[in-house]
Formats: C-alpha cells, sequence, structure tokens
C-alpha cells in the first residue's frame, strides 16, 4: 500500500507492506536516530513526534500515520548546527552511550515546547517513558533544564 | 597539581554526533543486501538433542544458511572475552549436543528477512529427551546432583581447580594469619549470610553484531563489544579460522556494563558471513539479551567478622558460593574477586577467604560491573554495620577507625590474583577517611542517624565504605600509536574500548595535555583490531588507568621527536628547555615554532620521516578508587514500600581527568545499584524458565523512580596513575544493597539480606520482626 509521510519537513512517498513497523520504516528510509531497544513500547529509544506528540514507533503501523507529520531528532539540527537542547545535553554530559539520547531530546523537546520552564518533578514526568542505563538521569535532567534556560535566552 | 585540561571538564568528542542521531553504531552501518539471522533456543532447562532435522526449514525460499551442532566446528572455548588463556573453563560449543538452560543454542537461520527466518526456525524439528535439572546452587553439589558438564573435552586453560564431574566450575581458597586466634581475640563476633540476586545488564542496545567479506576477500565483523581484539580471537579458536582472516571493528556501542565483555554473537556472524558470502546481521531482541545474554552471578556470602570492645577487627572470614549457570563464563574471577576487591577494605592479620563457583541449568553469569565485589559488599557492609551495633559505635566511625589507610597493604592483595597469586600493594592514595567525612556531612548523618520514626512512614540512614581495583596487575595491556598530520593535528589510534563512558575524550585530553594542543587537534580512532594497536578492552576498571599511561607515553615519544625536528630547524644540538605550548614548539629566546611547521617539515623539507609513536603500558599493580554512600530512605510499613529519598556518592578516584564524565560514571553506577537493590529480579519457573524477560516486567528505573542523587568528588593523586589518576567505573554500583539495607534497619530494625527490597520481603520481615517482640 502506499502512504505519504512528512517526516522533518520533508514530503515523502512509501509503498508498504501493511503490517510494516513505524520504527523499522524510518529507520530503512536512513532516519537512523530512531533506536530499536525493545519494540515493546517500553524503553523509548525509539520515541518520534507524531502529528506533535512524542510517540514510540515500535508500537505504531507506519499504514495508521498515513499523512502524518513527523519530526526525528535528525530535524532537530546537525552535528554543525545542533538544535539548543542537543547543545544542552552535550554541555550538561548527558550523553553517554547515546544510544538513548535522540528519544530523550525528543520526549525534551515536546515538554519544553507545552511547557517552557518545567519543574524537576515535570521533566522526571516527562521522560520517564526513557530508559538509560549509563546516565542515572542526573546529568540529563540538568540538560533539559540548561535546554530551557538556552530557549527562553534566544527568544 | 594543576593542569591545563587534565581535570576540566571537556565536551564529550563525540557528544554532539550522538545527540544529532549520526549514524554511529552496529545497526547503522550499512549493509548492501544483508542476510537476518535468528537462533532457536533451547525450551529445556537440561536435555540432550536426540535428534534435530532441518530438512523442511532449508527449503524454505530465502533461507541461505542453517547451522546446528552437527555442521559446526566443536572446538571447546570459552564466551568469556578474557586475556588468554582465559581464566574460564573452556566448556562452551558454538552449538552444544546437550542443552543446559533454557536459553541455551539449538539453531541458526540466516535468510533475506527477520520473518522467514523466524518462520525457519519454526520448521526445524528438534527431539529432546530432557533430564533432571539443577535449579539451585545450593543443591548443585550435592550427592546425586545431575552434572551439567559431561563433555570428556572441556577443560580448564589456567590449570585451575575444575571438577565438572561435581558440578564446581572454580574454587578458590586464601588464607593469612590464624582465624580461631582471631576469633579468641574478638570480643564480638557477628556471622551472616547474604544473597545477591540474578539480574541484566539492561544496556539498552541489545547485542548486536554483524558482518561482510570486503574487497580483500577478509572477514570485517561490526561488533557491539567490550573487547574487540578477544572477540577476533576467541571467534578465529570457536570457529577454526585463521585470525588474520578477521577483522573486528567497534563503533559506537549502545551500553555494556560488563555484559559486552562476553563474545556472544561474533561466532554465529562469522560462520553466516563465510558461507553465503553475503553480509549478515545477528542481533538480540530484548528477550533474549535477558534469557541468552549474560547475567550478574547470583552470590551467597556466608561472612564472619570479630571486633574487640575497642573497634579493632580481629578477624574476617568469608565463605563465597557462586552460580554461574549453564557454562563457566568469568566463573573463577567474579568469585574470587568477591573476595580480593572486599576484604583488603578493612586490613585484618586473621583473614580467610574460600570461594565456590557452580554450575546449574539456569542463565549464564558473566562479568556485570562491579564483578563480584557488588554481591560480597552486600555481606561485609551489612555485617559491618551489625558489629558497630554491638560495640556500640557509630557505624561511620567505626569504618573510619578500620578502614585500610595510606602505606598500608592487605595480605589478600598477594594471596588473591585473577585465576593465580595476586600482586603485593602498599596503598598510595586515600581519600575515604575523607569521603566519609564529606558523606556524613552532606546527608545530616549525625542528626539523621539520632532520629527514630515509630509511625507508619519511617525514616533510616545507612551508609557503606567500597574500594575496587584499576586494571588486572600483570595481565593487562593498552597500546597507543600517535602521528602528527601536516596541519599539527594529530591522529590518535588506539585499541581501548569506549563503551558510552568518554574514554575517547579523556584520552584526547590526556594527549592534548603533552602535545600542548586543544583537544579537538587529537583526531581519536579507536577500537579496530586492523588499524588500532592491541588492547585487552573497557573492563576490570582499566581504561581510564592503564591505557590513559600508554597514552602519556605516546604522546611523550611523539613529543620527544618533535623537538628533534625543533633542534633541526633552530640548528642546535640539543633539546633542553624545550616545551610545548599553544600548538607551537618553544625554547627561550628563540622564536616558537608552530607544529604545522615541525610537521610539513618533517613530512615534506629535510630529513623527511613520519614524526609518530607508538607505546604500551602494563601495571604490577591495581590502586583501588575508594567510596562511601550514604541514603536515606522512607518506610511505610503498611505496605512494605521502600522510597529511597537521597543518595550520597563521595568518590575518590585519584585526579578526575574530567570531573563531569567521573560524576556520570557514578551516577550512573549508583542509579544502576539502587535499581538492582530495590526491584530488578529473574523470576523463574519450576523448569528453569525466565518468567519476566521484558521492561515491562523486569523494572530498571526510570526518571519517576530516582531519589536525589549527588556525587562528591574527593580528590586524591595516585602516582602510579595517568596524571594521578585511578579508575572510577565500577566500585559505586556496590553500594546501594548494603546502604540501602543498613538504612532500613535503623529505619525499622529488620534486617534485609536478600534482593529485590520488595514490599513482600519488608513486610514479612516486619511481622517476624513484630512476632519476635
Amino acid at each position: 500500500m502506499k502512504i505519504t509521510l512528512t517526516i522533518n519537513g520533508d514530503v515523502r512517498d512509501f509503498d508498504i507492506e501493511p503490517g510494516k513497523i513505524l520504527l523499522d520504516l524510518l529507520r530503512e528510509a536512513g532516519y537512523k536516530s530512531v533506536k530499536d531497544g525493545c519494540r515493546e513500547g517500553e524503553c523509548g529509544a525509539c520515541n518520534v513526534i507524531i502529528n506533535g506528540k512524542t510517540t514510540n514507533s515500535c508500537m505504531v503501523l507506519a499504514a495508521q500515520v498515513d499523512g502524518a507529520d513527523i519530526i526525528t531528532v535528525e530535524g532537530l539540527g546537525n552535528a554543525d548546527n545542533p538544535h539548543p537542547i542537543q547543545e544542552a545535553f552535550v554541555e550538561a554530559g548527558a550523553v553517554q552511550c547515546g544510544f538513548c539520547t535522540p528519544g530523550k531530546i525528543l520526549s525534551t523537546y515536546s515538554l519544553l515546547k507545552k511547557n517552557p520552564q518545567p519543574t524537576d518533578s515535570e521533566i522526571k514526568e516527562a521522560l520517564s517513558g526513557n530508559l538509560c542505563r549509563c546516565t542515572g538521569y542526573v546529568k540529563q535532567i540538568d540538560a533539559v533544564k540548561k535546554a530551557a534556560k538556552k530557549m527562553k535566552d534566544s527568544k | 597539581m594543576d593542569f591545563r585540561l587534565v581535570g576540566k571538564s571537556a565536551k564529550k568528542i563525540d557528544g554532539v554526533t550522538l545527540a544529532c542521531g549520526m549514524p554511529k553504531f552496529v545497526e547503522d552501518v550499512n549493509l548492501i543486501n544483508p542476510l537476518y539471522v535468528k537462533m532457536l533456543f533451547s525450551p529445556y532447562a537440561h536435555a540432550i538433542i536426540e535428534e534435530i532435522d532441518t530438512d523442511e526449514a532449508e527449503k524454505l525460499p530465502g533461507v541461505k544458511a542453517i547451522f546446528t551442532h552437527k555442521n559446526v566446528p566443536r572446538i571447546p572455548h570459552t564466551t568469556a572475552g578474557q586475556g588468554f588463556p582465559e581464566p574460564s573453563p573452556y566448556d562452551t560449543y558454538i552449538f552444544p549436543k546437550k542443552v543446559r538452560w533454557v536459553g541455551d543454542r539449538v539453531a541458526a537461520v540466516a535468510a533475506e528477512s527477520i520473518e522467514l527466518a523466524e518462520k525457519a526456525l519454526s520448521l526445524i524439528k528438534v527431539k529432546y529427551k530432557e533430564l533432571p535439572a539443577v535449579l539451585d546452587a545450593r543443591e548443585a553439589m550435592k550427592e546425586g546432583a545431575p552434572i551439567i558438564h559431561d563433555e570428556a573435552d572441556a577443560y580448564h586453560p589456567i590449570g585451575a581447580i575444575y571438577a565438572p564431574d561435581k558440578n564446581l566450575a572454580a574454587e578458590v581458597k586464601a588464607e593469612a594469619g590464624n582465624i580461631d586466634d582471631g576469633i579468641k581475640e574478638a570480643d564480638f563476633v557477628v556471622e551472616g549470610t547474604y544473597k545477591a540476586h540474578y539480574a541484566n545488564h539492561c544496556h539498552i542496545e541489545t547485542h548486536i553484531c554483524s558482518g561482510e567479506i570486503d574487497s580483500n576477500n577478509r572477514l570485517v565483523i561490526y561488533t557491539s563489544t567490550q573487547v574487540p581484539f578477544h572477540a577476533r580471537r576467541i571467534t578465529a579458536q570457536a570457529l577454526d579460522i585463521p585470525l588474520k582472516k578477521i577483522r573486528v571493528i567497534k563503533p559506537r556501542i549502545g551500553g555494556g556494563f560488563g555484559g559486552k565483555q562476553e563474545v556472544l554473537l561474533e561466532d554465529i556472524c562469522a560462520l553466516m558471513v563465510l558461507k553465503t558470502r553475503r553480509p549478515v546481521i545477528v542481533k538480540y531482541t530484548r528477550s533474549e539479551d535477558f534469557i541468552s545474554g549474560r547475567t550478574r552471578h547470583e552470590i551467597y556470602t556466608t561472612m564472619k567478622i570479630g571486633a574487640k570492645k575497642d573497634g579493632t577487627i580481629t578477624v574476617m572470614d568469608m565463605n563465597v558460593l557462586s552460580n554461574t549457570g549453564a557454562y563457566g563464563s568469568h566463573a573463577l574471577t567474579v568469585m574470587s574477586n568477591a573476595g580480593s576487591k572486599v576484604l583488603p577494605l578493612y586490613p585484618c592479620k586473621n583473614v580467610r577467604f574460600h570461594g565456590k563457583t557452580v554450575y546449574t541449568n539456569l542463565p549464564v553469569g558473566g562479568a556485570y560491573r562491579g564483578y563480584g565485589a557488588t554481591q560480597a559488599y552486600f555481606a561485609m557492609e551489612c555485617l559491618v554495620d551489625e558489629l558497630a551495633e554491638k560495640i556500640g559505635m557509630d557505624p561511620a566511625e567505626f569504618r573510619l577507625r578500620n578502614h585500610i589507610k595510606l602505606n598500608e597493604t592487605s595480605p589478600i592483595f598477594k594471596a588473591l590474583g585473577e585465576g593465580r597469586e595476586g600482586n603485593e600493594m602498599y596503598i598510595k592514595s586515600c581519600g575515604l577517611t575523607e569521603a566519609i567525612k564529606k558523606g556524613m556531612e552532606e546527608i545530616g548523618w549525625k542528626e539523621k542517624r539520632a532520629r527514630k520514626d515509630t509511625g507508619r512512614y519511617r525514616r533510616g540512614v545507612g551508609m557503606c565504605a567500597l574500594m575496587q581495583g584499576s586494571s588486572i596487575p600483570d595481565i593487562d595491556m593498552g597500546a597507543v600509536f600517535i602521528k602528527i598530520n601536516d596541519d599539527g593535528s594529530f591522529n590518535m589510534n588506539l585499541g581501548a574500548t569506549d563503551l558510552g563512558t568518554g574514554s575517547d575524550t579523556i584520552f584526547a585530553q590526556m594527549a592534548a595535555e603533552i602535545l600542548g594542543v586543544e583537544v579537538d587537534d587529537i583526531i581519536v580512532y579507536s577500537s579496530d583490531t586492523d588499524m588500532t594497536p592491541f588492547d585487552v578492552g573497557a573492563y576490570a576498571s582499566s581504561t581510564t588507568y592503564l591505557s590513559g599511561y600508554a597514552v602519556i607515553k605516546a604522546a611523550e615519544r611523539v613529543r620527544d621527536q618533535i623537538f628533534e625536528v625543533a633542534k633541526e630547524i633552530w640548528e642546535i644540538d640539543n633539546t633542553e628547555g624545550m616545551y610545548l605550548q599553544d600548538r607551537k614548539v618553544c625554547r627561550e629566546n628563540y622564536d616558537s615554532i608552530p607544529l604545522s611547521e615541525i610537521a610539513c617539515h618533517s613530512l615534506y623539507a629535510h630529513n623527511q620521516h613520519q614524526v609518530a609513536g607508538v607505546k604500551s603500558h602494563i601495571t604490577k599493580v591495581s590502586p583501588p578508587p575508594f567510596s562511601a554512600h550514604f541514603v536515606e530512605i522512607e518506610v511505610d510499613t503498611l505496605t512494605g514500600k521502600i522510597k529511597p529519598l537521597e543518595y550520597i556518592a563521595a568518590i575518590d578516584c585519584g585526579t578526575a581527568i574530567n570531573p563531569q564524565l567521573s560524576e556520570g560514571q557514578t551516577e550512573g553506577a549508583v542509579a544502576n545499584g539502587i535499581s538492582y537493590a530495590m526491584w530488578e529480579q529473574y523470576v523463574f519457573n519450576d523448569k528453569g524458565k525466565m518468567l519476566n524477560p521484558s521492561f515491562k516486567n523486569y523494572h530498571i528505573m526510570r526518571t519517576n523512580d530516582m531519589p536525589k542523587i549527588k556525587t562528591i568528588l574527593i580528590p586524591t593523586y595516585e602516582p602510579t596513575g595517568p596524571f594521578g589518576a585511578k579508575s572510577v567505573s565500577e566500585i559505586s554500583i556496590n553500594g546501594a544493597l548494603p546502604a540501602i539495607s543498613n538504612a532500613v534497619y535503623h529505619a525499622c530494625g529488620i534486617r534485609l539480606k536478600e534482593g529485590p527490597f520488595t514490599p513482600e520481603r519488608v513486610l514479612n520481615l516486619l511481622e517476624q520482626n513484630n512476632n519476635e517482640n
């Protein structure tokens, strides 16, 4: 079946099997930032933003989201011109192995869009769907606060 | 000591590319038209494969290769990625004829898609003859227990004690002084058994490996490993192919924690690539990671400690029973580290260690951050609290009095090594006294310890002291190659394995410090068996301490060569007084020479040669980092639920080369430790099958579970370490089990001796306590 997705602003057509999982479609289409950590909606490494909502792409059939607007971490910034959230994660020491990082950054992006000045407990709630085994989360929470400040200052 | 770049929190050199999601992991490597491998695993804990029929599966269109025990080499080896010869028994075959746990390998299929490979697996017919199984480590050595390893050709490559006919995978004894005398001298003796349970590493990237044949007809393996060089060696051994045919590349890896110190998939990947001559990808699912990956060895530690009224410890006697599961990966060394990384914390002249590791028909143990120390600290640091209470001394004061200090030693350092005698060592840096004092202050120890809650919610504080090591003396080796480029930048190629820890970054800081350049002038390339010098890999808390020293030596060699070029340019006859600064060679009264000019002079102009150096490092000692952990918890005595509120880790890792990364290591280890103590567990049915192989049912800490976590770095200077550094990565996983157990005892008088600390366990103990009172 044929579907059309807008990914990071690019309109792309796909011819897919009806059972195609969005995670696999995105990775095969070159969006390698979308990570496969459990395929059961628990770890958050594959989360992307679908029509403004952070969603685990392993739990979504591509066919379900025909016409959707999708953001992956490649869409926020690149290594020469990173997004303030990406910068904040690096500066705060929130990136260790980096496998959970894209998902975490997208959860942060969604949070700060809704709530530019989150409290610690709001941050913890917003990031609770993204497992990380390296950092103990301490510096990731610092990173979200740092990102909030950067985004406020740049306005 | 003050350095220009060392001791500063340089940004992680791979940070921004990771944060931008660039393709850096094994699964991101672009393979052209790959095959996908799926494996068939044993449904039985112990069974003989009587027949295996792959005919139908082979006929399925799209299936390209199938391997079982019938068509692979049968060469005993170990999957433990350790130095050669490994101190782990050679008890493993690519595919066994007898399966030994629910999750053991039976067959592997390579096909055009994962779905096809799975379908092919379902068509393989296996006839098993089920055997009685050993599902409890305490039963493994009893008379009449089923024998798990009865193959004739299994053996221990280092000749260590190994009696598979008794299910004994390893045994170690060490003793100094006289235990009976020590007990006689003691006014108080405490004794207890503590059980540290099974756990999984839960790296968010599961085990994964891919491979292809390159244009030189060599086998290239991309693998998520902590040990690329060991992976190459063991793969060559298991398949009986020349090592020179294999190139192993470690890209970025999505966490390791010891789980990837295991050669788990490379052999299957290599078999499939060589058979099909197609690119191949082998990847565990999350469930396979839990069941067929590796685990923390379950260990029962029984310990006796005695002390005089004044608090002087007179005797320590530790007995360890370790469960290595179906194969003996790290069986000997995890068990011996339960003694060697734990007992020396309190020097005592009468000390004894006796460890046994047994086989069972349960998931296989392996390396796991903390490596035996985590398990044994649970017992020792709880018993130390019990002893202090008997004496009537504050437990922190008791530890301040007894812990090992500068220039002191322990007979255990010499008595207990890695499968052999260890090395004598005197402590040359120790910040533990300060760590304990700072931790007490930070958590408000005196006030909180004096409090005694009596209501439904009861708060308590607990603490523990810890040490670990820094690499394996006389065994580990790391090597580094550095060369200069035209513009005065440097390539630094090294075998050491950055598994997310930031080792590539701290090495760049170290090299830049010596070469008078900035961190981004050092182009780091690591962990590629064709392109980088050897390194044992990332384990045993060795990377910073050991490979870091090799960086210094290589950088110094290159610096000396740069001085020689400067000597030619300045037309002088010695290099005295030269130094590197701001990307230049400097000397008083001479115009400084930019490194780019040095490079171009030596590459293009005069006496042409490549300024470059390779150096290696080994160590005779393994200086311990030290740490004191403090935790405040609240127990709901109605529900039995424990809530960790605040956790302080004060750590002496010598010079923190990059304080932010050192804190990150500590916080990650603390969180993993708390998660292990509080929630993580393998639930088995009565047939030895793990029932909860998923993040839905195996809970690891999430952000909304977090207590407040704080790291306090206690600077010391380790004279044998690079820029004074010791290790930092493992030690802090060891604290949560004892510190939380001690805090719960303080809160409500119950003693948790087995993890995880579930509400059920707490309620049972509270009830017992009520009945006794």
